[in-house]
């Protein structure tokens, strides 16, 4: 982990309520696609926790949800400096993807699947993208996903865009090695059953530091309990215990 | 040259500044970034007798200056603590540590404390009468004077090192409580514990916690702190370690006078995870400005006035 300063480089709109912010600054403690930043607003006690969507030598880019007080105050924020504590969490494992991983996103879970699809890419991997959206007003990055080269599958509750019904229509059939997910908790489930390999799921949860220390975030797994912002926010299938 | 040394219950810390017990885990995440030597000590996270995973989740919420908690005692047990964490703390920590230790009845403080109080490693047992976050313990230790003074008696029978007792300010006059655990032998008292709130999301119109309620802390509690820190510091013979939204160094300073000779950082550590480092190196400017050559001297200086 390390803290920085940050400068705001771009803050702008993707879709209603759904931000793309670029900071610029040292992302020398970022190892892995998965990790996440947390990042202090001006007027918020707690800082806001925030996948890495991509990073490089000159900065990062991470996108938000405007959910709240919070995001709402960081959506306002289009120049200056943020406080940004980097390298948080354990990201995902890209050595266990096999040639053909399959990449599955729910709403605003594409984020750190975009980081990971250009890792896997580097390492000369054939990721196939199922990315899932209420509707084609919220359907953001299909086009940054193919411009990686990937091949997208989309999926809208409301049929609005691609196949009509959740992502795990569009997982039937697909043949692929490893599988990494991230989106809300009651898609997990539902993928984790559909699944013919083994995966990892990026989780969400309510942090109080993001580092490991207030235990706020931490969560039973089969092999005992972890913590969210550290052992965590990626889990193994085989590990999770599903709440009943 | 600024002297930042106090005594804590008889033995010497090079600054005041002291970590408060959920806030700092174990060290060792906060020893990757920054020396903890520098610290006066720190009071690791509070340890039962049987290891708990704690409340379901969510447990955290966001307040104005200032956090929800409703963790509710997550911690590997007591023989873990010294089995694993303590000799992963040696590598780290070279000073004596604040044992924090919580039960659910008065042996199992006995248990937890007797065990910790035989660690070389430990200075202090600071005993936690006032979680808010467990039922049928905790805090019911710290609201009523007899209850706090059992649990006191029970724990110094059976520790030599110094026993800290840790108050909860909601109760209605917490310095009977005090004097009770002052009465039972307890070496020292620190104050305060969190304050039981709660928040409730708009959206789904239920609690943010899911224990529905948890424990306020952070700068907007500061001067709820200070008020009782100056209450029983002005009733009490023993020393005080004032404790309760403390994010610069003024608020140390501040803190002391109304009667403090340590003072625990707790929610500071979450956001700003550098917050007890930059307090101690900020603390000698600030005592200039002021015109203090030795904190251990101003200790209670508000009440003598």
């Amino acid at each position: 982990m390390r803290q920085g300063r940050f400068e705001i480089m771009e803050n702008r709109p993707l879709a209603k309520d759904v931000m793309l912010l670029r900071l610029g600054g040292d992302t020398g403690a970022i190892t892995r696609p998965g990790q996440f930043v947390n990042i202090r607003v001006e007027g918020c006690f707690l800082r806001r926790p925030l996948s890495v969507c991509d990073w490089d030598g000159e900065g990062l880019t991470v996108a938000y949800r405007i959910t709240g007080r919070g995001t709402e105050l960081l959506s306002r924020m289009k120049e200056g400096s943020l406080d940004v504590l980097t390298g948080l969490g354990n990201g995902f494992d890209t050595g266990l993807s096999g040639d053909r991983p399959l990449l599955i996103g729910g709403g605003m879970g594409f984020t750190p699947l975009y980081a990971l699809a250009k890792a896997l890419i580097k390492e000369g991997k054939k990721p196939l993208v199922i990315l899932g959206f209420a509707s084609k007003e919220q359907a953001v990055f299909i086009e940054e996903f193919k411009a990686l080269g990937c091949e997208v599958s989309v999926c809208t509750e409301d049929g609005s865009l691609g196949i009509k019904g959740y992502v795990t229509r569009a997982m039937e059939g697909l043949d692929y090695s490893h599988f990494y997910t991230c989106g809300p908790e009651a898609m997990f489930k539902a993928v984790s059953d559909c699944s013919v390999t083994s995966g990892q799921f990026s989780f969400e949860q309510r942090m109080g530091c993001g580092f490991g220390a207030c235990m706020g975030c931490s969560c039973e797994t089969l092999y005992g309990v972890k913590r969210i912002c550290k052992e965590g926010p990626v889990l193994m299938k085989e590990e999770i215990k599903w709440r009943t | 040259m600024a002297d930042m040394r106090v005594s804590l219950c008889g033995i010497e810390l090079d600054n005041p500044v002291i970590p408060a017990s959920g806030t700092f885990g174990y060290g060792y995440e906060f020893a990757e970034l920054y020396d903890i030597n520098v610290l006066g000590t720190f009071s690791f996270k509070g340890t039962t007798r049987e290891p708990r995973f704690g409340n379901p989740t969510p447990r955290i919420a966001e307040c104005t200056s200032g956090l929800i908690n409703s963790v509710g005692l997550q911690n590997p047990g007591v023989e873990k603590v010294i089995e694993e964490e303590l000799p992963k703390l040696a590598k780290v920590f070279h000073k004596k540590v604040m044992a924090n230790v919580s039960g659910f009845s008065v042996e199992d403080y006995v248990y937890s404390c007797e065990r910790l109080d035989k660690c070389q490693q430990v200075g202090w047992l600071e005993v936690n009468v006032s979680c808010p976050n467990v039922h049928g313990g905790g805090m019911s230790f710290g609201t009523c004077p007899e209850a706090a003074a059992e649990v006191t008696r029970a724990v110094k029978a059976v520790c030599r090192k110094p026993v800290i007792v840790k108050l909860s300010p909601n109760v209605t006059d917490i310095v009977p409580i005090a004097l009770a655990c002052q009465e039972a032998g307890a070496d020292g008292i620190s104050l305060i514990n969190t304050l039981l709130g709660m928040r409730i999301d708009l959206k789904t119109r239920q609690p943010v916690v899911a224990n529905r309620t948890g424990g306020f802390s952070g700068p907007a509690i500061f001067p709820v702190a200070l008020r009782m820190v100056y209450q029983v510091a002005r009733a009490v013979k023993v020393p005080v370690i004032g404790v309760g939204g403390v994010s610069r160094a003024e608020d140390v300073i501040e803190m002391m006078l109304a009667g403090a000779t340590a003072v625990e950082v707790g929610a500071a550590n979450l956001v700003q995870p550098y917050a007890c480092r930059d307090i101690i190196n900020e603390l000698p400017a600030v005592m200039e400005r002021y015109n203090i050559s030795s904190l251990r001297d101003i200790t209670g200086g508000a009440i003598h006035g």
